[in-house]
């Protein structure tokens, strides 16, 4: 037995027929190619497939597809607009923000769902908001001092470019 | 002994952004789950839900009946291949397919291959498994019990539970000194269990290709020569006909070292079925059956004199290796370089003996970031010298202060036989007192004692030891541990460099990109690095106890070096020189006092690409290859400060601050060595305070989701205070050392030294990790201590 699943994401409309136990992560993996995400963990403890559900992160490992049905979803690629990146990816690089990787697409939709509702977050403010999501690699200070740098260079010249430069 | 002439300052070295970022932040990376093939098929394995029991049958006609399953493979069809058991990195056989018995909960019993991941898991359940249940072992301390049930039968005469002993030092020489001693202490504790949980769990996809022989394999794994050369021996497959792919690794730590039965499971799957196989573990899997860290019940036993000095140690270890003997570690060294117990003091004597034993549970010992279980050795220094400053009545600063090694005694060789490099101790640890600013923190706590607040600051002092080989010391299954680079600039002055070492996030690509920038004079842009692909890199061991900067590190400042001077000889041919007439700086070569008169490496590059005639013997092109066979480790040393606050009430710790002062030699690319040490150090807090495999009397794994395995998040760990001393290690080409693992190592012994320093108005001298809320608060109400964490 199948649904259907219609979903928006990242702007573009989908509809597949899949298994109505079909996970909302696997969906967005497995049947439309998006891999940014990651799934990690099966408990909603370690963040690493979070994406956003119309306009807020949810944790996509423990959602259906089918829950999406008639929804907007936004994955990590959907964060770079007409080229340029989205300042919370600029910090990231700027600041040392990842280093591994796998936990990085799901701090960043987190990250920017953060600054659009508190532009100028401080410290104990962005630790509160990625405190349900784990990083392995990087101690967590990189990643505060990555979304403080998006929230001092909203939307500013430099987001986009190509990073490779010394800082 | 001083360092040796380091490069010209040239273009490399620094703080750089990395270039692999690019691709992460866009969601563009290629973890193992991304690989996707045509025809792919999927594999899940069914595991023991018994920790010890006999396997009386195994009925898979359900499961091969179900419409989307293309194979099931059980430990009886890998018997007909001769692959039910696979060697394991310590010289003992594993279980690839249980055929006789489970011996832990979680263990591989069958797999299916199925069209898609779900049917594939809907299979495993029509698999029909009759189990006859066995008493099961579950802490170490009772597996050499004469009454204790033998776990490994299935070695001929096998009549107990013990797999080695292993001893280093001078037994005699430490009883004189302890019996002579002034003072002496004794301390018993457990390094939990623990599992390094990379966010990225292990898997593998598999495709063999039945026309041409090849077998293709992606896995996530840190060291993909190492991997190949074992399928190769295991599976009887020719090694050419194998290529090994490590994508980008969402984490390793250690975890992603050996080869696991679901990688050779997805092989066989793939060469039974003629289609490409994935099989990814889910997180429970990960955490109840790939390859755990430490389990080591230790004794420590310091002798001093009545003012301080330390006279000498002596450590008794039984090490829980679990079902097989699974540590991935040098074949020589049973407990890894625990030999380095001794630590950063200056002793008279030192003796240890480990024992080491199977248990019920999954096997491994060696992983997260441990260095070879420096990390246990370690603490036990650390801890016991804080046990000693409390029965002195000393500042365990001071006390560490005055028996620290001196900078002159280096290279200084230690009672247990290891060669420390170079180090300034005094000033490391002076560093780190005066960040935190030590007196007044002192200061503070007496005024907090004074009105009940529980305030603690724990020190250590820490030296690693990594790089390993040399490989005439140091082999993993017979392979030499050495790695090799290969360097070609093209013609037009870029360049590509291919290692043999593998990252999971370290930066590979901009740091060794950066040695050859650093040795070349070009930018770092214009070197490509090539790794994680055993078709196109040179052999290698791969990446962990932090060899990847000591050993290919090495190898590239060595090729770099080498292709200076085929271009020095070109340029002289060019400028119709004599070589030793050109002078070089960063990315050119010229004439000694005409610096006019040059040639840069572009234009070197082409015209030795070129029909340049170039003297006798001198070929053409501009390359270099070389296998680096390190002369020693590197020792790496650090001091750690952490401050904590202690709720009387619940037991909660709070970290509030933490300072580490590392020094790994020169620097390549700073800003990843400190995002390496932050990483370290919330590991540390992680295991300090949270984070154990724990299993209950019957063998039950009791922490096998990240409800019960707990890690730290952003809450938990404090903004990060660090510092740097520099002593280049004298042996290493550009003076680097490791760096990955130090603050791994170092940390949690800062912060269960500051914890019970928090609790000594309750006279409470030791408590052992994790200490939770509930562990400390036993401790401040001077209840019995959880010594064992198999819980009754």
């Amino acid at each position: 037995m199948t649904i259907r699943v219609a979903v928006i994401v990242n702007g573009t409309e989908y509809a597949r027929d899949v298994e109505p136990r079909l996970l909302l992560i696997h969906f967005i993996r497995d049947e439309l190619g998006l891999t940014g995400s990651h799934w990690g963990c099966d408990t909603s403890n370690c963040g690493s497939c979070v994406v956003w559900l119309d306009a807020k992160p949810v944790k996509s490992c423990t959602l259906l597809a089918a829950m999406a049905d008639g929804h907007a979803v936004r994955t990590v690629e959907g964060l770079e607009q007409d080229g340029r990146l989205d300042p919370v990816q600029q910090g990231f690089i700027e600041c040392h923000g990842l280093q591994c990787g796998f936990c990085t697409p799901g701090m960043m939709m987190t990250a920017r769902w953060l600054l659009d509702h508190h532009p100028d977050p401080d410290e104990a403010q962005i630790r509160e908001a990625i405190s349900g999501q784990v990083c392995r690699c990087t101690g967590y200070e990189n990643i505060v001092r990555s979304i403080r740098w998006a929230a001092e260079h909203p939307r500013s010249g430099g987001a986009g470019e190509r990073a490779g430069d010394t800082a | 002994m001083t360092a040796p002439a380091g490069p010209p300052p040239g273009a490399g070295f620094g703080r750089r952004l990395r270039k692999e970022d690019q691709r992460f932040i866009r969601g563009q990376g290629c973890f193992l789950d991304d690989v996707r093939l045509p025809g792919m098929l999927y594999g899940a394995v069914l595991r023991s839900p018994h920790p010890h029991a006999r396997i009386l049958s195994v009925d898979t006609l359900a499961a091969q009946a179900h419409p989307k399953v293309r194979a099931v493979i059980t430990g009886e069809t890998l018997a007909g291949r001769d692959l039910a058991w696979m060697p394991t990195l310590s010289g003992d056989l594993q279980a690839v397919l249980a055929t006789d018995k489970v011996r832990f909960q979680g263990q591989e019993v069958a797999f299916v291959v199925a069209e898609d991941r779900y049917s594939a898991r809907d299979a495993l359940e029509l698999i029909d498994v009759e189990y006859e249940p066995l008493p099961a072992v579950s802490d170490a301390r009772r597996a050499m019990d004469p009454a204790a049930p033998v776990i490994r039968d299935d070695q001929p005469g096998r009549t107990d539970n013990h797999i080695f002993d292993w001893e280093a030092g001078d037994a005699a020489r430490t009883e004189q000194v302890f019996r002579d001693a002034e003072v002496t202490v004794s301390q018993d504790m457990l390094y939990p269990r623990v599992h390094p949980a990379p966010l990225e769990t292990c898997g593998a996809v598999a495709a063999f290709d039945q026309v041409t022989g090849k077998l293709t394999i992606w896995a996530t794994t840190q060291a993909p020569h190492a991997h190949r050369t074992f399928y190769a021996m295991v599976a009887g497959l020719p090694e050419h006909k194998i290529r090994v792919i490590s994508p980008d690794i969402g984490g390793g730590f250690g975890n992603k070292v050996p080869v696991y039965p679901g990688y050779l499971c997805a092989v066989v799957g793939s060469i039974i079925t003629g289609r490409p196989v994935k099989w990814t573990e889910d997180r429970s899997e990960n955490l109840m059956s790939t390859c755990f860290a430490r389990d080591f019940h230790m004794r420590g036993e310091l002798a001093a004199t009545r003012d301080g000095r330390i006279r000498a140690v002596r450590v008794t270890v039984l090490a829980d290796h679990g079902a097989f003997n699974g540590t991935a570690q040098p074949t020589k060294f049973p407990a890894g370089f625990f030999g380095v117990f001794t630590g950063s003091y200056d002793l008279e004597a030192a003796h240890c003996r480990v024992t080491g034993v199977y248990t019920n549970k999954a096997p491994g010992g060696v992983a997260y970031s441990c260095s070879f279980r420096v990390t246990e050795a370690v603490y036990l220094v650390e801890r016991m010298v804080d046990v000693l400053a409390s029965e002195l009545g000393l500042d365990p600063a001071e006390l560490r202060m005055r028996n620290l090694l001196r900078p002159e005694q280096f290279p200084y060789t230690s009672r247990t036989g290891w060669v420390y490099d170079s180090g300034d101790y005094p000033r490391t640890l002076r560093l780190a007192l005066e960040i935190a600013g030590y007196d007044d923190l002192r200061k503070e706590q007496e005024a907090k004692r004074a009105s009940g607040q529980l305030m603690g600051i724990g020190v250590s002092f820490f030296t690693e030891a990594v790089g390993a080989g040399p490989r005439s010391h140091m082999d993993i299954l017979g392979l030499g541990m050495a790695d090799g680079a290969e360097l070609r600039v093209h013609p037009t002055g870029t360049a590509v460099l291919r290692i043999s070492v593998q990252t999971q996030g370290q930066g590979h690509e901009t740091t060794f990109a950066q040695i050859v920038a650093e040795e070349l004079g070009i930018s770092p842009d214009d070197v490509e690095v090539v790794h994680g692909d055993t078709d196109q890199t040179p052999f290698g061991l791969g990446t962990y106890g932090s060899r990847s900067t000591p050993v290919s590190g090495a190898a590239t400042a060595i090729v770099a070096r080498r292709v200076r001077e085929r271009a020095r000889v070109v340029a002289a041919a060019m400028l119709e020189v004599d070589p030793a007439d050109l002078e070089w700086e960063p990315g050119r070569w010229f004439v000694r006092g005409d610096p006019d008169t040059g040639r840069a490496i572009a234009d070197i590059a082409l015209a030795a690409h070129s029909s340049l005639e170039l003297p006798a013997g001198v070929e053409g092109q501009l390359s270099a290859t070389c296998v680096y066979n390190p002369p020693n480790l590197t020792y790496p040393c650090g001091a750690y400060i952490c401050v904590v606050d202690v709720d009387p009430g619940t037991g909660k710790v709070s970290v509030r601050r933490f300072i580490a002062v590392d020094d790994c030699g020169v620097r390549i690319n700073p800003m990843i060595v400190e995002g390496q040490v932050h990483g370290g150090l919330a590991d540390g807090i992680g295991m300090a305070l949270m984070e154990v495999i724990a299993y209950d009397s019957d063998g039950n794994c009791l922490g096998g989701s990240f409800m019960d395995y707990l890690l730290p998040t952003s809450l938990e760990c404090p903004a990060w205070e660090l510092g740097e001393t520099v002593t280049p290690s004298p042996h290493h080409p550009i003076g680097a050392k490791g760096v990955g693992e130090s603050a791994t190592v170092g940390s949690p012994p800062a912060v269960v030294n500051a914890v019970i320093d928090a609790l000594r108005p309750f006279g409470v001298r030791h408590a052992d990790m994790p200490l939770t809320p509930a562990q400390v608060w036993r401790a401040i109400q001077g209840r019995p201590l959880r010594t064992d964490l198999a819980i009754s």
